[in-house]
């Protein structure tokens, strides 16, 4: 019901800063190098609310490039990082079913 | 068919214009997003989960073989080659860019679509029985209404920033297809014991966070007056509707919260000092909108012919096909027919655009070139000779769009859900997919008789789950999908809120519990001849929750 965008900001363990990009819409992460990148490898985590306020504040300066940041969770294990929850992981990897005509209706 | 004219194509074009202007003043950071945001809003343009969303109005449901192809040219030129349509007979394209928009809204345009009214707190695009016109039990076209309503609506200050957003729905026959007690406003046109015909004013009805149904104001309001009440109606809303608190926002808590005898008292206040104003309708307008319905000229042929006869006596799956997806039309040797948008595995409402051109062939060639939506998120042919029906099956069994499923268990409302939509809790195509295949036996559907099934991903309820036979909605708990499924709603005539069958459960198990209601059903109801949705009215939820809660 609420997008992440509109709730309070809480972290607990590691997080990134998500939005879309303006001119497609399509899901782009805060980079570490800065700026935004498509690639959730290439994100910058955040550990800390104090770290994801500054990354959000950041990222939503820069509206011109991408729109509707919020911070999302993300699970890290053996230097491989994944969003932590469903929302995210379709996000990252699209709908969870074959798109109408991939599948010839 | 309605037939625009130079006012109409003006409007949209200038429409188009404005946008045009507002999403390169947005790119080039001219406009903040703050800015924008409303801006794109009052043209149908979301930003969902992967990609901006485009909401296209279908007026009334109704589509033009062109305009449906236009709709398939723009899927397949700036989106992913499908489209989905909505429970608000509106079709959605999910990937298209902001960048293309504009010269997708042109080429909309050039066909006379467009997507205002489809988003924002403003009258949203006014919605009717998708037989409308067609229909043997109605009194007379309910469009033309809509269409009137739609004028008076589109550029209205006073409804361009209600507390929130508004939806409208006609109808006019005896059988209620457009679900009018679960809108803020539905009508219903009938006729009064003088044979007179006018409108029953019912408000408040609403699904959602807080669902309603609607309650009846005005048991019969004279057709002259329609423009005057609702905009009665809209005024006593915009002056004491919540803006303070957006869960309490809608017309339904007003009405509910001042009780319908005051709302209405108060509605009739303000009615009285506009009745007989500039808001009284004249008969030349509604002569001269209705003017701009065309209607085909009907042959003159008989019901049944022997054609007919013939195919169904030799082939039983045209047979099948057609006790289950045609209607009587009002005219004889015609035939209302029903394309089903939910073949066994596939996203409820989604079409691809080589389906779309095809069916806006077939529309040409069988159904004078016209196409209906439906807010069960299929299409209708509204206007087909009985003789045609063999040879229109075989083509619509072709492209997908002939299973025979239409008002049977497999024939799921489900809104895009957690897939698509930013607002979802929890997925919702996915489930419905599942259940078209637990349910892919058509013979067994059929024995089950008329059984609707509405799928919502959040509370706010675009899968109209509230008013489902078998009602499934997703919440989130603790990062994961649950669902909870309610019992006998509905949304027509008859209109009832399902009630809450026990406790939610997980996503792996959503399946399994509506195969253990409709088997609880099996075994309580009285007889084979007595629905689904008749047997939760005569034994209620109790029975159903003992069986299926049982084992669990």
């Amino acid at each position: 019901m609420t997008a992440p965008s509109q709730q309070k900001l809480k972290i607990n363990g590691s997080a990134v800063v998500t939005a879309n990009r303006l001119g497609d819409g399509a899901v782009v992460y805060r980079a570490a190098v800065g700026g935004w990148t498509t690639r959730l490898d290439a994100a910058a985590i955040v550990g800390t609310a104090a770290e994801a306020s500054a990354l959000l504040t950041e990222a939503n300066a820069d509206e011109r490039q991408a729109v509707a940041a919020y911070v999302a969770p993300v699970a890290l294990s053996g230097g491989h990082i994944e969003p932590a929850n469903l929302r995210e992981r379709i996000r990252l990897a699209g709908p969870t079913f074959a798109l109408p005509a991939s599948f010839g209706i | 068919m309605y037939v625009y004219d130079d006012f109409d194509r003006t409007l949209v074009a200038e429409r188009v214009a404005d946008f045009r202007d507002q999403v390169a003043r947005r790119l080039a950071g001219e406009l903040t997003e703050d800015e924008f945001k409303p801006l794109r809003l009052m043209n149908g343009v979301y930003l969902q989960l992967h990609a901006y969303m485009l909401r296209v109005a279908v007026p009334y449901g109704t589509l033009s073989s062109r305009q449906l192809r236009t709709l398939a040219r723009i899927g397949r030129r700036y989106d992913r080659h499908y489209g989905h349509f909505t429970t608000r007979q509106n079709l959605q394209f999910n990937w298209i860019k902001l960048s293309d928009l504009p010269d997708a809204m042109a080429e909309l345009a050039e066909a006379g679509l467009h997507g205002m009214q489809t988003s924002g707190n403003c009258v949203r695009n006014i919605t009717t029985d998708q037989w409308a016109g067609v229909a043997p039990d109605e009194i007379e076209d309910p469009r033309v209404w809509a269409e009137i309503l739609r004028r008076h609506s589109t550029l209205h200050p006073e409804f361009t920033f209600l507390p929130r957003k508004f939806k409208i729905a006609v109808t006019a026959a005896k059988r209620d297809r457009a679900a009018v007690r679960v809108h803020d406003i539905g009508l219903r046109l009938h006729k009064n014991a003088a044979g007179e015909a006018g409108f029953e004013v019912i408000v408040g009805g609403g699904l959602g966070r807080t669902p309603f149904i609607g309650k009846t104001i005005k048991p019969f309001l004279p057709k002259r007056d329609l423009l005057s009440y609702v905009e009665a109606i809209l005024r006593v809303y915009n002056q004491y509707g919540r803006r303070d608190n957006i869960y309490k926002a809608r017309i339904k808590i007003l009405v509910h919260e001042l009780g319908a005898e005051k709302f209405a008292s108060e509605v009739e206040a303000e009615w009285l000092t506009i009745k007989d104003g500039a808001l009284a309708i004249d008969p030349a307008l509604v002569t001269a909108i209705a003017s701009h319905f065309r209607y085909p000229r009907y042959a003159p042929l008989v019901d049944n012919p022997p054609e007919l006869a013939r195919a169904r006596g030799n082939d039983a799956a045209f047979d099948t096909w057609f006790r289950n997806a045609v209607a009587r039309h009002k005219a004889a040797g015609y035939a209302i027919v029903t394309l089903s948008l939910k073949p066994e595995g596939g996203p409820p409402g989604d079409a691809t655009s080589d389906q779309m051109d095809a069916v806006a062939d077939l529309a040409d060639r069988y159904s004078a070139g016209e196409i209906r939506v439906g807010h069960e998120q299929n299409l209708v042919l509204p206007h087909v000779a009985q003789r045609d029906l063999h040879a229109l099956w075989q083509a619509l069994d072709a492209i997908g769009v002939a299973t025979p499923n239409v008002g049977l268990v497999s024939d799921i409302i489900s809104c895009p859900g957690l897939d698509y939509c930013s607002l979802a809790n929890t997925r919702s195509i996915p489930v419905a997919q599942e259940l078209t295949r637990r349910f892919r036996d058509l013979a067994a559907q059929r024995e089950l008789g008329r059984l609707h099934i509405n799928i919502s991903g959040c509370i706010n309820a675009c899968g109209h789950h509230h008013v489902g036979h078998i009602g499934i909605l997703g919440v989130e708990k603790n990062g994961e999908e649950f669902y909870q499924i309610t019992l006998g709603g509905r949304a027509d005539e008859e209109a009832e809120l399902g009630a809450l069958v026990g406790p939610a459960v997980p996503y792996a198990e959503v399946a399994d519990m509506v195969e253990d209601v409709v088997a609880a059903y099996r075994e309580l109801r009285a007889g084979p001849q007595e629905l689904f949705i008749d047997t939760v009215k005569r034994i209620g939820v109790e029975p159903f929750k003992e069986r299926v809660y049982a084992a669990r």
